[in-house]
């Protein structure tokens, strides 16, 4: 389980989040929703390690994490797995190389074993036929399944979800939706999605939180959030600008 | 008021870019010494140390050659003219291999190393650090010094020896061709001069060979930790990436002069025979 209570964070001149609470039971997945700006990706970031809080409880599985230490820190990493925006594959890797990388380097694996690993975890985002290519050479949406790939070869218990479908065509984004979901119901993995779109909320998500002035201002399953009546909610999900 | 408002904020101005150039300088130190623990997983990097040295070369090589010809060619020319003055102009071959040696080589391959092969680092670097991938990396707990930093400061520290060995070689040639065509001086009386002045100690390897060699293993490390230090810190898109190359060949250029400066000083004055 992840719990973030009365998180606060100052970045530069900016309070981006100012008491921020949270749950997210295992198995489900989580969206994260807010005007850019609101401190989505910083709470992903915030869950991983990568920031510390200046006030607040971090906690993953009840470890606190921004007081873990290096070593722990990278123990926790290793259950778990984060989907970047573009999905930050290293460019003088292959595919295949690239998703190998986490095995490779952190454990001690036997090289035929990983490389069943690769093929099974391209293989569940549609990918094996891409394993000797590089990432100049594929597109937007494959490099996505690719890191997605990458975030799962480790099986991990948990995945963070950085805006999944930036900047890609609405059929492409739905498969991303799709495969989201896939790994939540096949491999019973627990998912925090930080998303501005009301489609991937729909297509994967199982809880959905909205993100206001640094803390969660409404809470619930989708079809409650798309019934509410609070004004910011409604704007939000129907995207009008008053 | 405004005035007083106005120096205030040009103080805090200055103090942030120091404090900058401090936390710059910490980091880049603090990766060097990561880098120096990291050696032992090496030969799991071998391919990409070689890859990385054999780019370092393939981009340097040329443009070092064709600068030390040429810096050989106005030494010899500069020196010559006032040599032949003085009726001693049979000194020009030791002239061009001392200063080749000790000083020009070295200092020609660590700036055209910084600004080759040094830039393009900060910029590889640099992109990975503002998309994400230096990220993604830490996320997957791999340690971005041993598998980002370490290949490329290990080529870059061989192969600023092995460039300057022979930048150095070049320029004395290019001494010589001046020397012959200019000055008069036959090849044999130039030759003599470099191979006389070069062996003079009787060591293996003569002072002033060693201490040029060691100036560019020093200025090897120094320019590629400073370049791959600038890329993880480039932080603000393609922006971002252009200062972090602009700081890293800057800095290089800096402390090749410094640090050459205080191995001159180092083997000539304090340890001096």
């Amino acid at each position: 389980m992840i719990e973030l209570k009365d998180v606060h964070k100052r970045l530069g001149n900016r309070d981006i989040l100012q008491g921020l609470t949270l749950t997210i039971p295992d198995g489900v997945n989580y969206v994260l929703m807010g005007r850019s700006g609101t401190g989505k990706s910083v709470t992903l970031r915030h869950v991983i390690g990568i920031l510390k809080p200046d006030r607040g409880q971090v906690l993953v599985d009840g470890v606190d994490v921004p007081k873990l230490a290096r070593r722990e820190l990278q123990e926790l990493r290793k259950r778990m797995g984060y989907l970047f925006q573009n999905g930050a594959l290293i460019n003088w890797l292959t595919v295949g190389q690239n998703v190998a990388l986490p095995l490779q380097e952190n454990t001690k694996t036997p090289p035929d074993e990983i490389q069943d690993r690769v093929v099974e975890v391209l293989r569940l985002v549609g990918m094996e036929h891409a394993i000797a290519q590089y990432p100049s050479d594929i597109s937007g949406g494959m490099k996505l399944r690719c890191g997605l790939a990458r975030a799962l070869i480790t099986r991990p218990a948990y995945v963070l979800y950085d805006e999944p479908n930036a900047g890609l065509d609405p059929i492409i984004s739905t498969q991303i939706h799709r495969l989201i979901a896939d790994v939540r119901d096949q491999l019973g993995v627990t998912g925090l999605i930080v998303t501005h779109s009301r489609h991937c909320a729909m297509d994967c998500g199982d809880r959905v939180g909205l993100l206001d002035g640094g803390r969660i201002a409404s809470e619930g399953t989708i079809d409650e959030m798309l019934a509410s009546e609070d004004e910011l909610v409604r704007s939000f999900l129907s995207g009008h600008a008053d | 008021m405004t005035q007083s408002t106005g120096i205030l904020d040009a103080i805090a101005r200055r103090g942030r870019t120091i404090d900058e150039t401090i936390r710059a300088a910490g980091f880049s130190i603090r990766l060097m010494i990561r880098v120096i623990v990291a050696l032992p997983y090496l030969p799991r990097r071998m391919r990409f140390t070689l890859d990385s040295a054999y780019a370092a070369g393939v981009r340097a090589l040329g443009v070092a050659l064709i600068v030390a010809f040429f810096a050989g060619m106005i030494l010899a020319l500069q020196t010559g003219i006032e040599l032949r003055r003085l009726g001693q102009s049979n000194l020009i071959g030791s002239i061009l291999a001392l200063s080749m040696c000790r000083e020009m080589g070295p200092f020609i391959t660590g700036i055209i190393l910084a600004a080759t092969v040094g830039s393009a680092m900060a910029a590889e670097i640099g992109t990975m650090s503002v998309s994400d991938e230096v990220t993604a990396l830490d996320v997957m707990s791999i340690d971005s010094a041993n598998f980002l930093a370490l290949p490329r400061v290990v080529a870059l520290t061989l192969m600023c020896p092995l460039l300057t060995a022979l930048a150095d070689m070049v320029g004395i040639a290019g001494g010589a061709v001046v020397s012959h065509f200019h000055l008069g001086i036959t090849q044999q009386t130039y030759w003599v001069a470099v191979r006389e002045s070069l062996t003079e100690t009787a060591r293996l390897l003569p002072k002033d060979v060693y201490v040029g060699i060691f100036k560019a293993v020093v200025f090897g490390a120094a320019i590629s930790t400073v370049s791959v230090a600038s890329g993880l810190r480039a932080s603000g898109g393609a922006l971002g990436v252009g200062r972090a190359v602009q700081r890293a060949v800057m800095v290089s250029i800096l402390l090749i002069i410094i640090l050459g400066y205080v191995i001159t000083w180092l083997f000539y004055f304090l340890l001096r025979e």
